[in-house]
């Protein structure tokens, strides 16, 4: 009888001891995505505010008056459609165009014969190392050069290639069993049929997680559109949104809206393809 | 209507040769199965034929033709492999029909094939499944189906069965030699189980170190092996080597153990007299190790070894005895309900008619 009071006794501890460690853990990851999302949050509640109650003293963080207008006067004050439009325009061109380029390199690397190969591999893999501070005069001055000034031209075709995203599809590639591929021979499949039949399809998480990651680049690349582009017209939307911070003045609520109009997309994008990101990929075909 | 030839073929790895001088020739409908320990080539030939590798050195022809130069799709064969390989984004139907399409057949054709693959194979009840929904057994079913709906002249199997667990090996086994009479078509097969290869072959070429040991039918293999390896991979429990002296006493060869002696029979005495007073190897199978007290033939001093028994294996059907006598262990297997224990002396005869001999030095067969 004691034995089993004992046994209660221990096991409830046990629970207890289980469910502080829990609610220790489940504290700490609500203060840490607190602290995360405060800026967001902020930037939301300016971006409604009135202009006149964004330094505010103290600060109030839902504002006195949701100030709608704002949304509407960031997007009239520049050419916020053109800039979207342009976004779009270069964003998903350098996604394509780079995930293509990169899953035909690392299928090369990865599964051709060629002599040379590893060395080729080990130099371009070399060219992440370089910062990209490094090469952007250069290549501006080719882009001026070849009278791509302005164009969208010189906004997508240096975003094209990436040594990052050739030698991530290629580590992904390399776990393919080889049987697979040998098969495919067997059935008749040349090359690209492979690549397009069998590599492809397989890789599709691989190729969204590289997809997500290029285009939020593209999409929050700054530096480079501010280079090649002068005229309105073919800005993008984060060179576009630094109109609005002034040398003297900066219109922080419609600063923020922007901020809010760009970040959608990105966000959306996001929770659409979360799944292939964070989702790990089983080979059933094959044993095991 | 394909033969398989494969004349001196070698494949050399940089300084590694992995077959070396491989000439066999596999009839039409021919069943044929290369057997041998891991790492002994046979592989390694076996893409060869399908195109998988390149040939170093020789010629294989399948059919009319030599292939060596082929692409593997123009080779006209289909193969099967250890892991399966299945597509795992396809269903088992899109995986059947895979290279039919690839091909460019009708859709009523593939639709046709596939569902009489599917029927021979019994897996008409998962073409909608991908292969992550099936069992290891049926995968199987499916990686062979893949190949049956190519109509290939030529099948060729990689292990097909080493991932499968005891029971199901066993059944598929049967399931494949049904399928051969079914479809009367060449296969070459690779395993590293002698008993597949026993059970599937037409013929079975037991290969080691690159190199084909002995080309034969199942039985011939099992009652003359050329040499003492195939006699030891061929057969389980595998044969017994004795190392004994040849010595000729009176009219009769003898086999001189040191604690023991046995007398060869006069047809094989001939052919030992060329040994005499050198060393050979004695090898006898266990199941011609007889216990005395029931043996239905004839014993006597010259096939009679008094041994003692070391550990008794009962398996149901039949009783496998560690033996020793003289120097040397060896196993016979007996019928179950022999009496036989542990630590005890049993008188037991070696049928003479059935041993063999080998050269101590080339390990060849004298007979």
């Amino acid at each position: 009888m004691a034995d089993t009071n004992m046994m209660r006794r221990l096991k409830r501890r046990k629970m207890l001891r289980q469910a502080a460690n829990l609610v220790l853990l489940y504290g700490g990851m609500t203060a840490l995505a607190v602290i995360l999302i405060i800026p967001f949050l902020w930037t939301l509640s300016t971006s409604l505010k009135h202009p006149a109650e964004v330094f505010a003293f103290p600060p109030r963080f839902i504002p006195q008056q949701i100030h709608w207008r704002n949304y509407a006067d960031a997007w009239m004050r520049v050419p916020f459609g053109r800039y979207f439009i342009n976004s779009i325009i270069v964003s998903c061109s350098v996604t394509l165009g780079q995930v293509f380029t990169s899953a035909l390199a690392a299928f090369a690397f990865a599964r051709l014969d060629f002599p040379g190969r590893n060395k080729l591999f080990l130099g371009y893999l070399g060219t992440m190392m370089i910062p990209g501070q490094v090469t952007m005069i250069p290549v501006f001055i080719v882009c001026k050069q070849l009278n791509l000034i302005d164009t969208y031209a010189a906004l997508i075709l240096p975003g094209l290639f990436s040594a990052y995203g050739t030698f991530m599809l290629r580590q992904f590639f390399l776990t393919i069993p080889k049987d697979l591929e040998e098969a495919a021979i067997i059935d008749g499949l040349n090359y690209w049929q492979i690549f397009t039949h069998v590599i492809v399809p397989l890789s599709k998480p691989a190729l969204f997680t590289l997809g997500t990651f290029v285009f939020l680049g593209a999409w929050n690349d700054f530096m480079w559109p501010l280079i090649v582009t002068n005229a309105d017209s073919m800005k993008t939307l984060p060179v576009g949104l630094a109109a609005f911070q002034g040398q003297y003045s900066t219109d922080w609520t419609l600063l923020m809206a922007g901020s809010v109009i760009v970040l959608t997309p990105v966000l959306l994008l996001y929770i659409v393809n979360q799944r292939f990101i964070t989702k790990g990929f089983v080979m059933s075909g094959l044993k095991g | 209507m394909a033969q398989v030839l494969l004349k001196n073929v070698c494949k050399r790895y940089g300084e590694v040769t992995a077959v070396r001088d491989v000439s066999l020739a596999i009839e039409d409908r021919q069943f044929c199965v290369l057997v041998g320990p891991s790492g002994c080539g046979k592989t390694t030939t076996l893409r060869m034929i399908a195109g998988l590798e390149d040939i170093t050195e020789g010629e294989i022809w399948v059919g009319e033709r030599v292939v060596n130069y082929v692409h593997p799709k123009d080779r006209d064969i289909a193969m099967v492999f250890q892991n399966y390989a299945l597509y795992p984004h396809m269903t088992v139907e899109e995986n059947m029909g895979f290279g039919l399409r690839v091909r460019r057949f009708p859709k009523d054709e593939i639709k046709q094939r596939t569902d009489e693959a599917a029927g021979v194979l019994d897996i008409m009840q998962y073409l909608d499944r991908t292969p992550r929904e099936l069992s290891g057994g049926q995968k199987q079913r499916v990686a062979v189906g893949r190949a049956i709906v190519r109509k290939p002249k030529v099948f060729l199997f990689d292990e097909p069965l080493s991932n499968l667990d005891a029971k199901l090996r066993v059944q598929m086994r049967a399931q494949l030699k049904k399928l051969h009479e079914r479809l009367q078509t060449t296969i070459v097969y690779v395993t590293h189980d002698q008993v597949e290869a026993m059970t599937l072959g037409d013929i079975i070429v037991v290969m080691k170190d690159g190199v084909i040991q002995q080309v034969g039918e199942p039985l011939t293999v099992y009652d003359n092996p050329c040499n003492r390896f195939v006699a030891g991979f061929i057969g389980t429990p595998p044969m017994n080597f004795i190392e004994v002296t040849v010595r000729r006493s009176g009219g009769a060869v003898v086999l001189d153990e040191g604690g023991f002696s046995v007398t060869l029979p006069p047809v094989l005495a001939a052919k030992a007299a060329a040994y005499d007073g050198k060393p050979a190897t004695l090898g006898i199978r266990p199941e011609h190790i007889h216990d005395k007290a029931t043996y239905t033939g004839a014993a006597n001093a010259g096939n009679t070894v008094e041994a003692g028994v070391d550990v008794v294996e009962l398996l149901g059907n039949e009783k496998h005895l560690h033996l020793a006598a003289g120097s040397s262990m060896f196993v016979a297997v007996v019928d179950a309900h022999i009496a036989a224990h542990a630590g005890r002396k049993l008188p037991v005869v070696f049928d003479m008619d059935k041993v063999h001999l080998f050269d101590k030095e080339t390990e060849n067969a004298v007979f």
